[in-house]
């Protein structure tokens, strides 16, 4: 082995770290230097942030406003400060990126915070920048459905422009390397006291031609080919009418994330169908005007919001809103909520998902037969305090494992198709 | 044990073994699916390439975006309407003097089932085919959207100043109507008529029972039709009445007559039921002894029976030609044994025969027993005499305006024809029907009614009983209530609603001292549907006792040896008059005996197709023209058994011209033959009757052999009183397998390891004793189910979609191979009704033979089919011993090759649809599920209320409307049950194979172990030991 052969190997192991350079700087932001990511930080972060700025701001979806994460790394941190202490000092100066931001969030009014200390703002940017990362998978999830998901983490249709351009990028090193190589070659070629070894190593020739036919490459690559083929058409199969993560736009940009979430009212005030029967009950405008007879708007701001105004509109003339069905069972199924809610007492979360992080509700759960009957097999039945289990109980106590629905016939047809 | 040596079968072509049938009977799916309509079988190549070419396109368009769909909810939703959970309604179905309390399920405000009101104590939980498809005629195209003048379709405000003015210059005015049971409606007439001045009602009905009322004045001095206790008879003689079918309130009485025919080993009674008639009706099937007689005959039977009876009695007799009728002279035996808990009826309309038929039973004590006058009912106050007078009038010109009463003379009134040629003649003529009909061509005013589902209302169906009818849905069209439009019309703008709350407050509330808050009182009536007056009753009259005269009129009109053929016109259980004739599920619900659908027919002897060449296979069938005075009709001919000889039967209520596109052209029109020249509709044609056979060919759709049992005859087990008295095992079979020397029973040897069914185990008990065969379960399971209609010349294929039918079976002392034999066994066999559904077997043979595993047995017993999994082998049909699974050869909905099937092709038919039941698409197997959706969500209810399952929560929608109890259904598990006790199973048996220690239950087909959890019970005839 001679340096000059380890030269290869050096040439190698460049490439290689190209490419996961490449592939690292594409997945992640960097935040500025400057801000801490110690917990501490972090912790006193979020009780600012949870006092001044969760009303209107979340990390990684855009609400009122934008979402922050990774805002050190969009602007400056100067400019990051100026803005949290005192954002419209920062747009009446007529500073281009504030006023193009605050024209963006429909010209909303963020408050100053100028009681905030420098110590304190930067351990809100730390929050913002290291913080509640759960927070942030969650939210990708959401953004997914949301047409603008504009700032944030990296939007996925970008993240495809940007791994094709590496790809193009890294095929190029690739061709400038392969081209060194065989610049490194004519020249090794031309010294002549190279040993009976090296000399071998450089004038092997692969041939390329001889490779491609071989019965062996044939079959390996038509295995592949067919293999890949049939799992993509299976895929594709098992996901028709499938509609997982269906965001689609409603009528009235009604937030679950405000009402349930932030407000906290009860999934069955609205809802009220979920415990007497089998459909929910998308709520009739008469339940938004229990609360809407009064608030007009989001905290804070004057006159009727465009969406509120929606609902008046429809409730005033008699108007039903037609809203856009996301949990769509085909007809041959049936499906009982009060079954599942009053009797077995499942959360509405369990099928449902994270509803009250949801600012625009989207299909949760891939409502397959699989995912059904998946939960009939693990789901113990709750029978304490309701007699109509008592003798099922009883016969089944000689049992070592739990009642399940499995058990009392939940994974029969009739139970859900007739 | 006695073997049954009755030859059994189901049309004449299976007694006689018929080629044909044979054929038929050995495939299970006759006739090839016509794909191509050209007659061009099977496919080609070509076809495979599109075909192709067409799953491909299908295939990706099923991977593209699923459409967006819409959830809409109320604006305002109303506080007791949950879309999901269903709201009951009890109110009032009151039809030309059909009457019965009902309740009706709504879902998200559509009505969709109709079922009896428990605290009714007239009709009770009970319905009838009619009122079960009633809820559908509220969906009909056919009806009128509003107010018409001259088929120019105006708004209410037009039309009442119109009619209004006209109204007050038109002079005399006649409103007429089918009989009215509501006391409101009779106020908002009374006002209507202070204000118009010369106003009179006319009341006739289209299956008229004047003669009684005529004979109650003639015999009481009251025009009165009394109630009768068919419960409390013992026997019971009936002259050609049809009670359990068609005759006054047949709900009434068939829960009566059942009552009175549940046995068991602990007592072992029932009533002795003898009838005389010339078709064979419903009830003749179910009589004890049943003897055919000619119509001219019918009235000197009367005679002779009151004779047979006046002689034992002591009284006087009367002058009558003799006459020999089998079993009459038995009949007056037993009648007088039974003096006081007998009782006598006649179908006839002629006042005179009825005159002796309440003298027979005032001979007989009878009054105040099994006939009631103190609670006389109300159902029938046609009066035949004051319509034709009124025809003849109208006729003259002397009546100045006419209102059609939601009733449709022009049909369905024995005159039609002379009158829509009078209405002419009146000033002004109104109808009020809330579809478009016969007479509403006729005339110049549509003030289209609401349908019934719609009104409010009031009922007074006998004293003291009461009952109220509240809308169920806003009406779905710009109609109007006809009270209200009468009221308006006198120039009283109340809504009817508040009217009839006022009639409610100033009447039955002050005159009650129960609830002293209005509001209270009056939600309590609608709550229950109706309010009982005990001490309201009528005054008996006191029989004149003389009946002489009427005598000497019976011995000049009939006469034992008429030599002619006579007619005797009926009408069936299903279309009845005819008023719903456009109503797709009694359309192709089977005659309970002749077992045919969409179409009516000349029901002739054995004899009669004997003499005249006539051979009937398989509904083939020949046409013939009928004759009746002048008027000839070509309708083709049925060979029925049990018909009296030299008599003919042709049911009314068909041939309808402007029902809808349903029943139009569906068979001939038998109105015009009825007979009023004598003062009342006479229904029996005896003279001027000429048939004669055509050389046409015609196929009647009859669905009796579609399924066979391939010659096993003890699918049927019966016995008589008498030997079940002395055995309660009489008349079963108790098959036994042979095996290794030993004769076991079948359920001893099995392949099966057996089900447990640890919760519940849902098991369906049918008492083929009490079955009348009426056929109200199968139009509840229709209606509950989704159950399509497929048309008659599917039914000709043999691909009618019931879930449940009602087996016919006719049985003969002995078979027969030739014509002659074939009379004598045709002549007056018994019959008995077998209602058939899925058995549910425990070892279900459809299950082990489904290659996708699409039906399969639950843990409560159930045999679940599945219809996403089905792929249409037909295995399971094929591997079915009872013949129950039926096929979607065709995709019924959505499907323009189908309009008849309204409730699934109609925008606003498919509103009657159980949303809870998936329809069926084209290409799958379906079958009875023994209502599992009813299961499942009564069990939800009670887990959700935390407590154990009731028994009676659940209900199969068969059992519900059977008016009966001939079918039990419930939880063999629970020792408690109703069907348990009937079934006397051991306590804590939570095997699939119970014990049941029950004599008379049995299984159909024991012998093949399938192990059914529907039990049969055996059929016990009220027949001497030796008569079986």
């Amino acid at each position: 082995m001679t340096i000059k052969r380890s030269l290869f190997g050096v040439i190698h192991g460049i490439s290689a770290l190209l490419v996961a350079f490449f592939l690292f700087t594409g997945m992640a932001y960097a935040a500025h230097p400057d801000v801490s990511d110690s917990e501490d930080a972090i912790q006193a972060g979020q009780s600012l942030f949870n006092a001044n700025c969760r009303t209107c701001h979340r990390l990684d979806q855009n609400y009122t406003g934008p979402a922050l994460r990774g805002v050190t790394e969009r602007r400056s941190l100067d400019w990051a400060k100026r803005f949290i202490v005192n954002s419209q000092a920062l747009i009446q100066a007529g500073d281009a990126e504030a006023v193009a931001l605050f024209r963006e969030y429909n010209n909303i009014v963020m408050p100053s915070h100028d009681f905030l200390s420098d110590d304190d703002v930067m351990n809100l940017l730390a929050y913002i920048e290291y913080g509640d990362t759960a927070e942030a998978s969650a939210g990708a999830a959401g953004a997914e459905g949301t047409a603008e998901g504009a700032a944030g983490g990296i939007p996925s249709e970008y993240l495809t422009i940007i791994l094709v351009v590496l790809v193009f990028v890294l095929l190029l090193i690739l061709v400038v390397l392969g081209l060194i190589v065989s610049v490194l070659k004519k020249y090794l070629s031309q010294d002549q006291d190279l040993d009976q070894d090296d000399k071998e190593f450089i004038d092997q020739k692969t041939d390329i031609k001889k490779v491609f036919t071989s019965d062996a490459f044939i079959i390996i690559i038509t295995t592949i080919v067919v293999a890949l083929v049939v799992k993509t058409a299976l895929d594709g199969l098992y996901n028709v009418g499938i509609q997982q993560g269906y965001a689609p736009k409603q009528p009235i940009a009604y937030s679950h994330q405000l009402h349930a979430g932030e407000y906290e009212i009860p999934c069955q005030y609205c809802h009220t169908g979920v415990e007497i029967g089998k459909s929910a009950n998308i709520p009739s405008a008469n339940i938004c005007m229990n609360c809407h007879m009064h608030i007009q708007n989001v905290d804070g701001k004057e006159g009727i919001s465009p969406e509120i105004a929606k609902l008046y509109d429809a409730y005033d003339n008699n108007k039903p809103i037609e809203w856009v069905r996301i949990h769509n069972l085909p007809d041959l199924a049936y499906f009982n909520h009060s079954q599942h809610v009053a009797v077995a007492g499942l959360d509405c979360q369990t099928c449902h998902g994270p509803i009250e992080e949801m600012e625009v509700v989207y299909q949760h759960s891939s409502l397959t037969m699989g995912w059904c009957i998946d939960c009939h097999r693990n789901t113990e039945i709750t029978t304490q305090g309701n007699e109509y289990y008592d003798k099922l109980v009883q016969l089944h106590s000689e049992s070592k494992d739990a009642l399940k629905v499995k058990d009392i016939g939940g994974l029969e047809c009739a139970k859900c198709h007739y | 044990m006695k073997e049954n040596k009755k030859t059994y079968w189901k049309g004449l072509e299976q007694l006689t073994n018929d080629p044909a049938f044979v054929k038929n009977a050995d495939r299970e799916f006759p006739e090839n699916l016509p794909l191509h309509k050209n007659g061009d079988g099977g496919s080609n190549r070509r076809d495979f390439l599109k075909m192709m070419g067409f799953s491909l396109a299908a295939a990706s368009l099923a991977a593209c975006e699923a459409p967006v769909r819409k959830a809409i909810p109320y604006v305002n939703k109303p506080v007791d309407v949950d879309p999901s959970v269903p709201n009951y309604y009890a109110t009032t179905y009151a039809s030309g003097g059909d009457y019965a309390s009902i309740v009706v399920k709504t879902r998200e405000g559509r009505p969709i089932k109709i079922d009896g009101n428990d605290f009714s104590p007239i009709t009770g939980s009970a319905t009838n085919s009619i009122i079960e498809a009633s809820v559908l005629s509220l969906y009909d195209k056919q009806r009128l959207t509003g107010p018409h003048i001259n088929g120019e379709k105006v708004d209410w405000a037009a039309l009442d100043a119109d009619l209004g003015a006209k109204l007050r210059s038109a002079g005399s005015i006649k409103i007429v109507t089918n009989t009215l049971l509501s006391p409101s409606t009779d106020k908002a007439i009374e006002a209507f008529s202070e204000a118009m001045g010369d106003v009179e009602v006319i009341t006739y009905d289209p299956l008229s029972n004047f003669g009684i009322l005529k004979a109650s004045e003639q015999y009481y001095g009251k025009k009165v039709l009394p109630s009768y206790h068919f419960d409390k008879a013992k026997t019971i003689v009936s002259f050609g009445a049809d009670f359990l079918g068609t005759w006054i309130s047949p709900i009434e009485y068939a829960r009566q007559y059942s009552q009175g025919r549940k046995i068991s080993k602990e007592s072992p009674e029932m009533s002795r039921h003898f009838q005389f008639e010339s078709n064979l009706s419903l009830t003749g099937a179910n009589a004890d002894y049943r003897t055919p007689i000619r119509p001219s005959q019918s009235g000197l039977a009367v005679l002779a029976l009151y004779n047979l009876l006046a002689r034992r009695g002591g009284a006087s007799t009367v002058n009558a030609p003799a006459i020999d009728i089998a079993n009459l002279e038995r009949a007056a035996e037993e009648l007088w044994a039974n003096r006081g808990q007998s009782l006598v009826v006649s179908g006839s309309n002629d006042p005179n025969v009825q005159v002796v038929i309440h003298a027979i039973n005032e001979l007989l004590g009878n009054k105040g027993e099994t006939i009631d006058f103190a609670k006389a009912a109300h159902f029938r106050k046609g009066d035949d005499e004051r319509m034709i007078q009124f025809v003849s009038d109208l006729n003259a010109g002397r009546i100045g305006a006419v209102i059609f009463y939601n009733c449709n003379p022009c049909y369905d009134y024995a005159g039609a024809e002379e009158l829509t040629a009078g209405i002419g003649k009146a000033k002004v003529s109104v109808a009020t029907t809330e579809s478009r009909n016969e007479t509403c061509n006729a005339v110049q005013y549509l003030a289209p009614d609401h349908h019934y589902l719609e009104s409010w209302n009031d009922y007074n169906p006998k004293p003291g009983e009461y009952s109220l009818a509240q809308p169920t849905i806003t009406p779905l069209f710009d109609t109007r209530q006809v009270q209200e439009s009468l009221l308006r019309w006198a120039g009283n703008n109340t809504s009817y609603y508040n009217f009839i709350k006022q009639n409610w407050r100033e009447g039955y509330f002050t005159e009650q001292d129960q609830v002293s808050d209005f509001d209270m009182f009056w939600d309590g009536c609608l709550h229950n549907g109706i309010y009982r007056v005990e001490a309201e009753v009528e005054e008996v009259p006191e029989a004149f006792g003389d009946i002489s005269a009427a005598a000497q009129a019976i011995g000049r009109a009939y006469s034992a040896d008429n030599q002619g053929v006579e007619l005797a016109l009926y009408t069936k259980i299903g279309i009845g008059s005819g008023a719903q004739a456009n109503n797709p599920w009694l359309q192709e619900m089977p005659d309970p005996i002749s077992k045919a659908t969409w179409d009516n027919y000349l029901t002739v002897s054995q004899k009669w197709a004997n003499d005249n060449g006539l051979k009937m296979q398989e509904g083939g069938t020949k046409k013939a023209r009928l004759t009746v005075n002048g008027l000839s009709i070509d309708v083709p001919v049925l060979v029925q058994p049990g018909q009296a000889d030299g008599t003919i039967g042709l049911a009314l209520g068909y041939g309808r011209t402007v029902a809808g596109r349903v029943a139009n052209e569906v068979g001939v029109n038998a109105y015009p033959l009825l007979d009023h020249s004598k003062g009342f509709v006479n229904y029996d044609i005896t003279e001027g009757v000429s048939v004669e056979l055509l050389s046409e060919n015609y196929r009647i759709a009859q669905t009796q052999t579609h399924q066979t049992y391939m010659g096993r005859n003890f699918v049927i087990q019966e016995s008589t009183l008498g030997e079940y008295k002395e055995d309660p095992n009489a008349g079963r079979y108790h098959p036994e397998i042979y095996k290794e020397g030993k004769f076991y029973k079948p359920s001893k040897i099995s392949l099966w390891s057996g089900h447990k069914y640890s919760q519940h185990h849902w098991g369906l008990a049918i008492d083929l004793n009490s079955c009348t065969g009426c056929s109200a379960c199968t139009v509840a399971c229709q209606v509950e189910n989704n159950v399509a209609v497929v048309g008659r010349d599917e039914v000709l294929n043999r691909r009618e979609m019931a879930w449940i039918r009602i087996d016919r079976y006719y049985s003969s002392p002995e078979g027969a191979t030739e014509n002659k034999e074939l009379e004598k066994a045709a002549d007056n066999p018994e019959v008995t009704f077998q209602p058939m559904m899925c058995q549910h077997c425990n070892n279900a043979p459809c299950e082990t033979v489904c290659p996708v595993v699409a039906t399969t047995h639950s843990s409560e017993g159930l045999n679940q089919m599945t219809y996403n999994r089905c792929i249409g082998t037909r295995y399971c049909a094929n591997n079915c011993p009872y013949k129950v699974r039926r096929f979607n050869w065709f995709k019924y909905h959505d499907n323009k090759d189908f309009p008849m099937n309204t409730p699934q092709n109609d925008d606003l038919g498919k509103m009657v649809l159980n949303p809870d039941v998936t329809v069926r698409v084209r290409g799958v197997m379906e079958k009875c599920s023994m209502c599992v959706q009813r299961i499942q969500a009564g069990k939800l209810t009670a887990k959700k209320e935390r407590r154990k399952l009731q028994d009676g929560e659940i209900n199969v929608a068969c059992a519900v409307a059977c008016p009966t109890e001939a079918l039990v259904f419930g939880d063999m598990n629970d020792p408690h049950s109703k069907v348990s006790n009937l079934l006397k199973i051991k306590e804590n048996d939570i095997s699939a194979n119970k014990e049941v220690n029950e004599e008379r239950a049995y299984h159909v087909l024991e012998e093949i172990n399938v192990s059914p959890n529907v039990w049969y019970f055996t059929k016990i005839r009220n027949k001497d030991k030796n008569e079986a």
